[in-house]
């Protein structure tokens, strides 16, 4: 068996702050080339304590040492369940930072931008195209704020229509974003619960006049197509509410199906996870929204239009929800996806949901047996397993704790909430079939080392730079910023 | 495909693995009725070499300050980037990450956090910041939902001196819950009109928000309004939308400002047709439990070894669900690397350094634009790096002409302030030399052809 995880030297490294030495810089400013001038004394401040005063070569020694510590897609496997860890191509990297798309202001005036225009426009025609929706907002900013921005678009709908309803149902597998969502849009959560999928027997019972909408992930976060889908969205409609689907799993549809086809009124985009743009250590992503005919006019504004050869920036639309960001969008991750869908192609698009599919059930063909597989109709792109069968006292945690020493990110696990000790795995179309042995070997090992040696997985890890750490305390006595005394 | 490693062997292995005859089998649970049964209709796959040839003629299309002497502000600034923090960020151990929730092995990313909290803190003069929210606009829209929620009032005053997209973003945030929105005046001298704050501030007041410095440039006097807030027990935020200026202005903690909502593209990050930008939050020690966003704390591991972990937790979504302080999930953890690169960078005397040269730039242009026939001055009171500028000539003649000349001399401001019909804003960085500033009193001098 190959075991990933290795030991090695990784270094140490103070705070910033710990570092600072008076009269020591790290920038170079040109000489002022004009007269210097001055504000009244009272506007002024003193110097900015504790701010450090570092060389480039401190700086630049201090965060690659950081970055020794963490762990990327590309360090390894990464097999997060409905984030989508999937590559981050190179050459969008080199992309995003081509003279003329890195460094144009946002206030440069449409026929000055009409590359970037145009670039935006594509995108967004591409992302309607695999999804089924009639028209694409690139202005959120993150999953959460599409869904922010799809649910005020749902709430303005009503609200056209006088109809005041008071309550969003959702799935008690849905992720925290989505009744979080629901409650900045100014509605009530009802949980609806799913067995498995959701039953349009569960929606009939709680969709009455008072519902506005019913957001749906699908597929869900135990990785099955919800396979009713299209008679719950019948449903729905016909007692005047619509459907939002969160579409973070929508690695799994690409070419195959897809949710406008479905009867989904509004669905957010996860840039970050289906179309490749890079995590960042938590952000910048996008979560572009696409919506059906009959919601475009309320759409966050303004998008692009194109006149022929030309490419503007919409006009104010009176009915528009407005924006929410102060300008057009991460529009840096948008050039990343756009470079994503050129170099994929439809074809490209779906075999990679193919090859997610086809990994994530591999991984589940080996599992199976070893670990607790609560569900068992077809996987898509995602697994979950529990922890029911662990021996030795183990739990999922202690699973997660061990996979680290043997090279390997941990799935995602304690969520959804509705499998006790659930271990989500997403393997993403991205990794080889050595990559996924050499982690089923690990997690088979592990099964045995619970029930053998329970002791290397309540101990793990012990490999990485640091142990388990103590979040209780961190919770109790919070420690946010650095102050100059007593500190280590 | 590069990107997807799997050969003919691989698949018919793992097929018969699984226990499916063919792809098509995997997808069973997928009822025919939406399956899609046409090929996506989006262009053929292209070549790494094909594609970056497609993107160069876009890019070809756009200005930007390489081609036009650019003087565009309004809440997204050219400035010097140094090289370094590209290098860093590149580095994949810190892009191709996750977010932190596996601390023992991400402690680079929530180092860099921790000190990211801790550099917002000391520049703002704060107690606690969080990990960063989307953007300066969008953390302005949180600082007013979470003074609604501490103080359970429903009245916002904000300034008409605060950016309109901040105003924007507020507007769409509260759109549904119950909330009133009022305009504050401004006075002749450009900042809030003191008077007109202290006629709307009531005891149903959550928060008054102002800009600073505001959307003119103009340094708001935060102690007065901060005071005048409080008076009427509501909280104050203070928008800052161009953070060079706190190299030299006093910092909005030290005027009691409650919540710093503010963005940090000027430290560092590319102006990208407007983002990924950063906003940064930041609050008093006693309202931390209410601040949205991720935070990350210090602690200790098993070894008694210092480590960082997310904290705090019960605040979000994940855990709190609809009651949390906010939906953010995902937030610009890179960007607010590259920020704390470039705070590291310069320093506490680089940044001065650099504000420095901002103010006097600014002052010499608006000196200069001032003393050219048919231009005037517009407010009276000290301002940074952006100024108004009236002009006799329709704007929209004017602007025209300067980009004839190569130069975006500034921005409109019609739309947003119909008051201001005749007026543009001129923003002057460190990044603008003498003779570019020379060079637009130049063009401008020229007159209407």
């Amino acid at each position: 068996m190959t075991v990933v995880g290795t030991t090695g030297l990784v270094l140490n490294e103070k705070l910033l702050f710990e570092h600072s030495d008076p009269g020591r810089k790290g920038y170079s400013l040109p000489k002022l080339d004009v007269p210097a001038a001055s504000l009244p004394a009272e506007l002024c401040r003193d110097e900015i304590q504790g701010f450090p005063e570092l060389s480039e070569v401190d700086v630049v020694r201090h965060f690659t040492r950081l970055s020794t510590w963490n762990y990327g897609v590309d360090s390894g496997f990464y097999p997060l369940g409905s984030c989508t860890m999937k590559y981050n191509p190179k050459v969008n990297e080199a992309a995003a930072r081509l003279p003329g798309l890195s460094d144009i202001h946002p206030a440069t005036p449409a026929h000055l931008s009409q590359g970037i225009l145009e670039l935006m426009y594509r995108l967004q025609t591409a992302l309607a195209e695999v999804s089924g929706f009639d028209r694409v907002t690139l202005q959120p900013a993150a999953g959460a704020h599409g869904e922010l921005a799809g649910m005020l678009v749902i709430r303005a709908w009503h609200e056209a229509r006088g109809s005041k309803r008071s309550k969003v149902l959702i799935p008690d597998t849905a992720h925290g974003t989505n009744p979080a969502t629901a409650s900045l849009a100014g509605y009530d959560v009802v949980p609806i619960a799913s067995e498995g999928v959701l039953t349009l027997e569960e929606v009939e019972a709680h969709m009455d006049d008072d519902v506005a909408a019913l957001m749906v992930t699908n597929p869900n976060t135990l990785g099955l197509f919800e396979t009713n889908i299209e008679a719950i969205c019948k449903l729905v409609h016909e007692r005047g509410g619509l459907v939002y689907c969160d579409g973070a799993n929508l690695n799994a549809l690409m070419g195959i199906a897809r949710p406008g086809d479905m009867g989904i009124d509004v669905m957010h985009f996860n840039l970050h996870k289906t179309f490749s743009t890079p995590h960042g250590g938590g952000g910048p992503g996008a979560g572009p929204v696409g919506v059906t005919k009959a919601l475009i006019p309320y759409l966050p504004g303004p998008g692009v239009a194109r006149d022929g050869d030309s490419y503007r920036f919409e006009s104010d639309n009176a009915d528009s929800i407005g924006r929410l960001l102060a300008f057009h969008g991460n529009v840096g991750i948008l050039v990343r996806a756009y470079a994503y869908i050129r170099s994929m192609g439809g074809e490209g698009l779906k075999r990679a949901s193919q090859m997610a599919v086809l990994n994530a059930n591999y991984i589940r063909a080996r599992l199976e047996g070893v670990y607790d597989l609560p569900y068992k109709r077809r996987s898509l792109h995602e697994v979950i397993f529990s922890d029911k069968d662990l021996e030795g006292g183990c739990h999922t945690l202690d699973v997660a704790k061990r996979l680290i020493d043997y090279g390997y990110h941990p799935p995602t696990i304690y969520f959804p909430l509705v499998v006790k000790g659930a271990i989500m795995i997403e393997p993403t179309e991205t990794e080889s079939l050595e990559v996924l042995d050499e982690f089923c070997d690990a997690m088979i090992a592990i099964a045995g080392e619970a029930k053998e040696n329970p002791d290397l997985l309540h101990q793990a890890p012990v490999r990485s730079r640091v142990r388990r750490l103590d979040e209780t305390t961190a919770a109790r006595k919070p420690k946010l910023i650095w102050q100059e005394q007593g500190d280590g | 495909m590069r990107y997807i490693p799997h050969t003919a062997g691989d698949v018919k292995h793992m097929l018969e693995r699984v226990g499916v005859k063919n792809l098509e089998e995997l997808f069973v649970e997928v009822p025919e009725s939406v399956r899609l049964k046409r090929p996506l209709d989006l262009p053929e796959a292209i070549s790494e070499t094909e594609l970056l040839r497609e993107l160069k003629v876009l890019a070809a299309k756009n200005a930007t300050p390489s081609t036009h002497m650019s003087f565009l502000g309004g809440g997204a600034y050219h400035h010097f980037s140094p090289a370094a923090i590209d290098m860093l960020i590149s580095r994949s151990e810190f892009y191709t990450a996750y977010t932190p929730y596996q601390p023992e092995i991400s402690q680079g990313t929530l180092q860099a956090i921790f000190e990211f909290q801790t550099l917002i803190c000391q520049l703002t003069g704060m107690d606690a910041a969080n990990a960063s929210m989307y953007d300066g606009a969008s953390a302005c829209a949180e600082a007013v939902l979470m003074s609604v929620r501490l103080t359970k009032r429903k009245k916002v005053l904000l300034s008409r001196a605060l950016n309109p997209r901040y105003r924007g973003a507020v507007a769409t945030y509260c759109m549904y819950l119950g909330l009133e929105l009022v305009e504050v005046a401004v006075a002749d001298d450009g900042r809030t009109d003191l008077a007109d704050l202290a006629a709307k501030l009531d005891e149903t007041t959550a928060a008054v928000v102002a800009g600073y410095p505001n959307y003119f440039g103009v340094i708001e006097d935060l102690s007065a309004l901060s005071e005048k807030a409080h008076e009427a027990g509501a909280r104050m935020v203070a928008a800052v939308s161009e953070p060079i200026a706190l190299g030299l202005l006093k910092s909005p903690g030290e005027l009691g400002v409650d919540i710093v909502a503010g963005d940090g593209q000027s430290f560092g990050l590319p102006l990208a047709f407007g983002g990924p930008y950063v906003g940064f939050f930041a609050v008093r020690q006693k309202d931390v439990r209410g601040m949205p966003g991720r935070l990350v704390g210090e602690t200790t591991d098993l070894d008694g070894q210092r480590g960082f972990v997310l904290t705090l937790a019960t605040r979000e979504q994940h855990i709190r669900r609809e009651k949390a302080t906010s939906n953010i999930c995902s937030n610009q953890g890179l960007c607010a690397l590259v920020t704390t690169i470039f705070m590291s960078l310069l320093g506490k005397q680089g940044l001065r350094e650099m504000a420095e040269q901002n103010l006097a730039k600014a002052a010499y242009a608006r000196e200069q634009l001032a003393g050219v026939k048919g231009f005037s001055k517009v407010f009276g009171s000290p301002s940074f790096n952006e100024f108004v500028i009236r002009s006799q000539e329709p704007v929209a003649d004017v602007l025209g002409r300067l980009e004839e000349a190569g130069i975006l001399g500034g921005i409109a401001l019609g739309k947003d302030y119909p008051e201001l019909a005749d007026c543009f804003l001129v923003c002057v960085t460190e990044q603008n030399r003498r003779e570019e500033i020379d060079a637009l009193v130049a063009a401008l001098q020229g007159g209407a052809a």
